[in-house]
C-alpha cells in the first residue's frame, strides 16, 4: 500500500464514521479501516439514537437512514423480585416533524453511515484488523500496521475510534486498559414479534417507541440496569453490571438476562419472541475521571476508545459521533492554518471537548460511578424497600392509612437506620449534582 | 416483602443462545489463549462462570481450558485477566469473529 493519507481513521463505529465523514466533505484523504465484514458487525447497542448529534454532522438524515421508531414514552422501573414501581412519561409532542430520539439497529445504522462515508469520499476498507501504530523518529505516530500484506500505510493524523477496548491505544502506551470497575459487561437479546403484537402489548401508533430502564434487584446487587427498548418488529432485551461486580459475584450473565426475561414485569412483554441474536459487549462507565489523555503527536482519541459515555443518562453514541466531529473539525483547523498536527495543535480538540455539553455532562457526573459501586443498597435494599411500600399502601385491607405509613417508614429504619437513609441520599444527591 | 419459593429454573444452555450467531471461526488461529499452568488461578477460574459465551471451562485436575469459537470479542476476559499475564487477548483477524446481524 504504502500510500499517505492526511488522516486514517481506525474503526467504523459512530465515532470513525462522524471523524472519517467530517474530514472527507472537507476534501481531506482520508483512509477509514474496519476490523469487520462491514461497518457494524462488531457492534452492539441497545439503542437508542438521540438525534441532534448526527444531526449536526448530517442533517438531512432521517431522509434516509434506517430509523426503527421515535420514542414518544419512557418509562423507569424499580424492580425488585415480584414486582416494579415505576415512572412513566410520554408526551404527543414527541410526536414532532423532526423527532428527538429514535431505535435502531445498529448494524444497520451503522452500514447506513458508512455509505455516507464513502459517499463523501473516504476509502473505506473493511476485513482488516490494525495491529500497531507506526511511529517515527521522537516517538510521533505517523501510520498503522495493519493485518494485511503489506499492510503499513501513513497519514498526518491517525484518529483511534476503536472503541471501549481500545487495544491500540493501550500497546501503543497512550493509555492504560479500563479498570474493571469502570466498565460493565452488558448481555443483549433480539426478541422478533409481528408489528402489531409490538403496538398492541406498549400501547403504539405505528412509528411511536417505548423504552423501559430498569434498576432494582433483576441485577442482584451488582451496580447495573436492563432496559427493553421497542424496534419495529423487533425488542431489544438486555442488562449490564460492572465488570468488577460480575467479577466479584461469579454471576453469569446469560442467567441474569434469563432471570430479567422470566420477571412477571418482563415476560408478558416478550412472550412468544423469536430470538434472533445474542450478544455481548462493554461499555465504558467511569465517566469523567476513566478519560485519558486524547491527544499526542499525531494521534487523538474519540468515542468509547475516550471512555465518552454518561452512563447516567444511557448516552455513548451521541457523544461518540461529537468527539469524532470536534476531533476532525481540529484536524481540519489544522490543515487550513498549515500546523503540523503534534501534540500543541491538537490539545484544540481537548479545549473545544471543554467547551461542549460532553465534557460539562461528564463533569457532573464524576463522582456517580464511585458513589453506585460503594453503596450497594441502591440496588438491594432500596428497591425492596420501595416495593413493599407501593404494595403496603396499595392494599386495601383494613389497616388505616396512617398505620401504613408508620410501618413504611419503621421498615424504612429499621434496614437502613437513619443516619444511613440521610448519607444515602446526600450522597446520591451530590453525585447527580 | 415476599420470600416465597421459587420454583428451580432450568439452567440456562449457553450454546443455545450462540447458535443464533453468525461467526466465521479462523481455524486453528484461536485469537485468545491461556498460558499454561497447573493450577488455575481463582481469577482465572471467574472466567468459567463470567465469560458471557462459556468459551472457558474448568478441567478435572484444576486447569481452565478455552475454546473461543463462540466468543463475542467483549474483552471481559482481557479486562480480568490480562493484566496478570495469564491470557493472551488480541482481535481475530479482519473479517473473522463474531459477525452480529442486528447488533
Ligand atoms: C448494550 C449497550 C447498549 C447501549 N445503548 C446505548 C444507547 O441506547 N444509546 C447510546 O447513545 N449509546 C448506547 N451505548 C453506547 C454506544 O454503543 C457506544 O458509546 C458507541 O457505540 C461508541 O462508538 P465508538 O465508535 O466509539 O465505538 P464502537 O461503536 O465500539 O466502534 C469501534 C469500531 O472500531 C473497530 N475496531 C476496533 N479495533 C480495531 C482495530 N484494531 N482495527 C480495525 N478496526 C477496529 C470495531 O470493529 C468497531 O467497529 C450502548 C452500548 C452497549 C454495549
Ligand atoms: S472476550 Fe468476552 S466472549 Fe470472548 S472469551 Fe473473553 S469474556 Fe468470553
Amino acid at each position: 500500500m504504502r500510500e499517505h493519507f492526511h488522516a486514517i481513521v481506525v474503526g467504523a463505529g459512530p465515532s470513525g464514521n462522524a471523524a472519517a465523514y467530517t474530514l472527507a466533505k472537507a476534501g481531506l484523504k482520508v483512509l477509514q479501516i474496519e476490523r469487520g465484514e462491514y461497518p457494524g458487525s462488531k457492534n452492539v447497542q441497545g439503542a437508542i439514537l438521540y438525534a441532534d448529534a448526527l444531526e449536526r454532522i448530517i442533517p438531512t438524515f432521517r431522509e434516509d437512514a434506517p430509523l426503527e421508531r421515535h420514542v414518544v414514552e419512557q418509562r423507569i422501573w424499580m424492580m425488585d423480585q415480584d414486582g416494579h414501581a415505576g415512572a412513566h412519561y410520554r408526551s404527543s409532542s414527541f410526536n414532532e416533524e423532526k423527532p428527538n430520539r429514535y431505535t435502531i439497529i445498529r448494524a444497520q445504522f451503522d452500514k447506513w453511515f458508512s455509505r455516507q462515508v464513502q459517499a463523501a469520499g473516504a476509502l473505506v476498507i473493511c476485513e482488516t484488523t490494525v495491529t500497531a501504530l507506526l511511529r517515527g523518529e521522537n516517538g510521533r505516530v505517523e501510520g498503522v500496521v495493519t493485518d494485511r500484506e503489506n499492510g503499513v500505510v501513513t497519514a498526518d493524523i491517525v484518529i483511534l475510534a476503536e472503541g471501549v477496548n481500545g487495544l491500540l491505544g493501550t500497546r501503543a502506551g497512550l493509555r492504560t486498559r479500563p479498570k474493571a470497575e469502570h466498565v460493565a459487561l452488558a448481555v443483549k437479546e433480539m426478541h422478533f414479534l409481528p408489528q402489531e403484537t409490538i403496538e398492541a402489548r406498549f400501547n403504539l401508533k405505528e412509528d411511536e417507541g417505548v423504552v423501559i430502564e430498569a434498576t432494582g434487584t433483576i441485577t442482584e446487587g451488582m451496580v447495573g440496569t436492563a432496559f427493553i427498548y421497542t424496534n419495529k418488529e423487533s425488542l431489544s432485551v438486555g442488562i449490564g453490571c460492572l465488570v468488577s461486580d460480575f467479577g466479584e459475584t461469579k454471576t453469569k450473565p446469560y442467567e441474569l438476562l434469563d432471570r430479567f426475561k422470566r420477571h412477571s414485569s418482563v415476560h408478558p412483554l416478550i412472550e412468544g419472541a423469536e430470538v434472533k441474536e445474542y450478544a455481548a459487549h462493554l461499555i465504558p462507565e467511569g465517566g469523567y475521571k476513566a478519560i485519558p489523555q486524547l491527544y499526542g503527536d499525531g494521534w487523538l482519541i474519540v468515542g468509547d476508545a475516550g471512555s465518552f459515555v454518561n452512563a447516567a443518562h444511557r448516552e455513548g453514541s451521541n457523544l461518540a459521533m461529537t468527539t469524532g466531529r470536534l476531533a476532525a473539525e481540529t484536524v481540519i483547523h489544522n490543515r487550513r492554518m498549515g500546523l503540523p498536527n503534534v501534540a500543541e495543535n491538537l490539545k484544540r480538540y481537548k479545549d473545544e471537548l471543554d467547551r461542549s455539553f460532553v465534557m460539562q455532562d461528564l463533569k457532573k457526573y464524576r463522582n456517580l460511578p464511585e458513589t453506585l459501586h460503594t453503596n450497594k443498597q441502591f440496588f438491594t435494599t432500596y428497591p425492596h424497600l420501595i416495593s413493599s411500600a407501593a404494595q403496603k399502601l396499595l392494599r386495601v385491607d383494613g389497616d388505616s392509612k396512617r398505620q401504613k405509613e408508620k410501618d413504611i417508614t419503621a421498615a424504612f429504619l429499621r434496614t437502613r437506620r437513619f443516619g444511613g437513609l440521610i448519607t444515602d441520599v446526600f450522597k446520591m444527591a451530590r453525585a447527580w449534582r | 416483602m415476599s420470600t416465597t419459593a421459587r420454583p428451580p429454573v432450568p439452567p440456562v444452555k449457553v450454546e443455545e443462545k450462540l447458535y443464533q450467531n453468525r461467526y466465521m471461526v479462523d481455524e486453528g488461529r484461536p485469537h485468545v489463549r491461556i498460558q499454561p499452568h497447573d493450577t488455575a488461578s481463582p481469577t482465572l477460574r471467574t472466567l468459567v462462570d463470567v465469560c458471557p459465551a462459556g468459551c472457558y471451562s474448568a478441567t478435572d485436575d484444576g486447569r481452565v481450558e478455552i475454546i473461543p469459537d463462540g466468543c463475542m470479542e467483549c474483552g471481559t476476559c482481557r479486562i480480568l485477566c490480562e493484566a496478570s499475564g495469564e491470557i493472551e487477548w488480541n482481535y481475530p483477524r479482519g473479517g473473522y469473529g463474531i459477525l452480529f446481524k442486528f447488533g
